[in-house]
């Protein structure tokens, strides 16, 4: 069995996030980079499934320079080697593009199943794993809280807004994964001197073989004409409970015309 | 006027309220016509899509679409695409419905955005992002926009007219039809309104202490015609229902009224409610970082205010 698990390096969930006003993307400098939460249920999935299958876990990512900690921190939980996509042109890439670039990175190499989160905190636009299973025409098993591989055949519990679904398909996959599926393991100290030695294959646009002009910020298919902070709300009202806590919640639902 | 296609969001032959909020959208880029995947488009869905301003339904019902998930969705509104030449194609940002857009947009050679909240005359879209503190306007530039809107964020109008109905039977390849449903586990949703669409939302958090805790926050919901949510931290102990967990991998919720109680408000729990018009809560540790996000707040005991509260919402009623 051979796992690609995609993770991205997104800024730390409790920073402030704001958009730089030169060029309306993300301020990545301003906080620091950790890995996606929800990525290290993939991570931790894939582990579990080559524990018991045998198998590799490739753990793959594009982003800066300094994404490449993020890759080490999802090696060192125990997988076996990473691919890095760094490169100027793919900075300001959109979904589009991002899909584009992956796409090219785990084609042919007999991945039988492409693991994801099931979203990046920053972006939260839970696009990318579809995306990747358009591009390379392969069956999508998304927002997993179940997966089972026998064989060739995987079964998922896909979650929905009514419960869930149960779903089938044969491999080669792309999976996302919710965090209802595992407890992610914290890398061990051995993990962590291990994945310092663990080969990592840093890929340019070029490697991939797509033009630089199809990537990055000039090719994104869609533009932020403008944005600003949201004014802060005004501070709100709190008071202790004297007794009377319920009868002042509604007394304000009243003067809010809730009641 | 060009078309404008609405992927119609239902469940069985229910309409659910985003499609009339998408309807209502797409009425100010053009005529809006609706696509229905699945089963269950009757006359009088298609008479509720008229009487917001619908000109057409579509409905592509197959096996095709009702086995397998997302993919032949995904081929249909390309399709569409390619052969109605739309304005744009509003989606809702549920995960069946982000899919399909991301899929089509590859499809189609088309920019995608995601999680509108508004949508002017001009295809510029407003969305709300990380946690409501930042408004960033944006527009596909690209293909045809596809863009997903935000359940509760577009009111809907009516704006009578009368839709027809067309059964449109595209053909869903081999390829789209991979990934096979092979059993539907449905939650008893019971009488209250749907979390992502309710005006109200009641939640709480591992403050209620227990299954039999939520009974307070069942009975403050229902005083209120609300809807129940819940922390993970409840759901993952198993005394509510996962699929009313609320935030950044449960739902998004964005109601008039967000009523947080026993909730810490932890940032993954905000991520899925921080766009509440007014959030009230009530927590006994006033350190709770949920405050912080309080336009109304009682520090106190869940168990003694919430009771108090709903006894006090049937008596003004
Ligand atoms: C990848 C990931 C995804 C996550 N996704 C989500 C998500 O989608 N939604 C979500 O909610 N969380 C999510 N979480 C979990 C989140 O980090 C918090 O652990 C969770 O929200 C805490 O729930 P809580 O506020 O109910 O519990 P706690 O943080 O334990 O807070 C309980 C609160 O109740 C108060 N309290 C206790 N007793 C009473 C009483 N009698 N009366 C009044 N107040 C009382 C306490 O003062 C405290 O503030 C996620 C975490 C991770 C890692
Ligand atoms: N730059 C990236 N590199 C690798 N994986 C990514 C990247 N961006 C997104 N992903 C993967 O796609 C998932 C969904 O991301 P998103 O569509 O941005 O919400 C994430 O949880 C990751 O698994």
């Amino acid at each position: 069995m051979k796992i690609a698990v995609c993770v991205k390096q997104v800024p730390d969930t409790w920073a402030e996030k704001k958009l730089r006003s030169d060029d309306s993307r993300l301020d990545r400098e301003a906080a620091d980079g950790v890995l996606n939460e929800l990525d290290e249920y993939a991570v931790e999935q894939a582990l579990q499934i080559t524990e018991a299958l045998g198998g590799e876990v490739v753990i793959v990512t594009m982003g800066p320079e300094r994404a490449a900690e993020t890759l080490r921190k999802a090696i060192s939980m125990g997988a076996d080697a990473g691919i890095h996509l760094v490169d100027d042109h793919l900075a300001g890439s959109d979904a589009i593009a991002t899909s584009a670039a992956l796409a090219k990175a785990l084609e042919g190499r007999g991945f039988d199943l492409i693991l994801f989160g099931s979203e990046s905190t920053d972006a939260r636009m839970s696009v990318i794993p579809a995306m990747i299973a358009e591009r390379l025409d392969l069956p999508q098993v998304t927002f997993a809280q179940k997966v089972d591989v026998s064989g060739t055949t995987l079964t998922a519990e896909r979650v929905t807004d009514y419960g869930y679904d149960v779903l089938t398909t044969e491999l080669p996959a792309v999976v996302s994964v919710v965090e209802k599926i595992n407890e992610p393991r914290y890398p061990s100290f051995k993990g962590i001197m291990a994945a310092k030695k663990k080969p990592v294959e840093t890929l340019t646009v070029g490697d991939l073989g797509l033009e630089a002009s199809v990537v990055g910020a000039a090719a994104a298919w869609s533009a932020v004409a403008d944005f600003a902070a949201r004014p802060p709300k005004a501070a709100g009202v709190v008071v202790t409970d004297e007794g009377n806590g319920g009868t002042k919640i509604a007394e304000y639902l009243t003067s809010q015309k809730f009641i | 006027m060009s078309d404008v296609i609405v992927l119609a969001e239902h469940f069985d032959s229910e309409v659910k309220k985003v499609t009339l909020e998408l309807v209502t959208a797409a009425r100010s880029l053009g005529s809006p016509v609706v696509l229905w995947l699945g089963a269950g488009c009757t006359d009088s869905v298609v008479e509720t899509m008229g009487s917001f301003g619908a000109s057409q339904v579509l409905v592509a019902d197959s096996d095709a679409v009702r086995n397998h998930p997302v993919a032949p969705g995904a081929e249909i509104v390309a399709e569409l695409i390619g052969s109605m030449s739309p304005a744009a194609v509003l989606v809702a940002s549920s995960a069946d419905g982000k899919e399909i857009a991301a899929r089509a947009a590859i499809k189609s050679g088309s920019g995608i955005i995601t999680d509108a909240v508004e949508i002017a005359a001009d295809g510029t879209v407003t969305q709300s992002v990380f946690g409501g503190s930042t408004i960033v306007h944006s527009k596909v530039t690209h293909g045809t926009p596809i863009i997903t809107v935000r359940p509760n964020a577009i009111p809907a109008t009516q704006a009578p007219t009368t839709a027809t109905k067309t059964d449109i039977t595209p053909a869903v390849s081999e390829a789209a039809q991979k990934v096979t449903i092979t059993n539907r586990a449905v939650v008893e949703k019971g009488a209250r309104p749907e979390l992502a669409e309710a005006e109200i939302v009641v939640s709480g958090g591992r403050g209620v202490g227990g299954a039999e805790g939520f009974g307070v926050i069942e009975q403050l919901a229902d005083s209120l015609n609300g809807a129940v949510g819940a922390s993970r931290a409840a759901t993952d102990a198993g005394w509510y229902p996962h699929q009313f967990q609320v935030g950044q991998t449960g739902k998004t919720v964005s109601p008039q009224l967000y009523i947080a109680n026993g909730i810490s408000g932890a940032i993954q729990h905000r991520a899925g409610m921080q766009t509440s018009k007014v959030v009230v809560v009530v927590n006994k540790d006033p350190e709770a970082p949920i405050f912080e996000l309080a336009d109304y707040g009682v520090v106190g005991d869940l168990f003694s205010v919430v009771p108090q509260l709903t006894q006090e919402i049937s008596s003004r009623k």
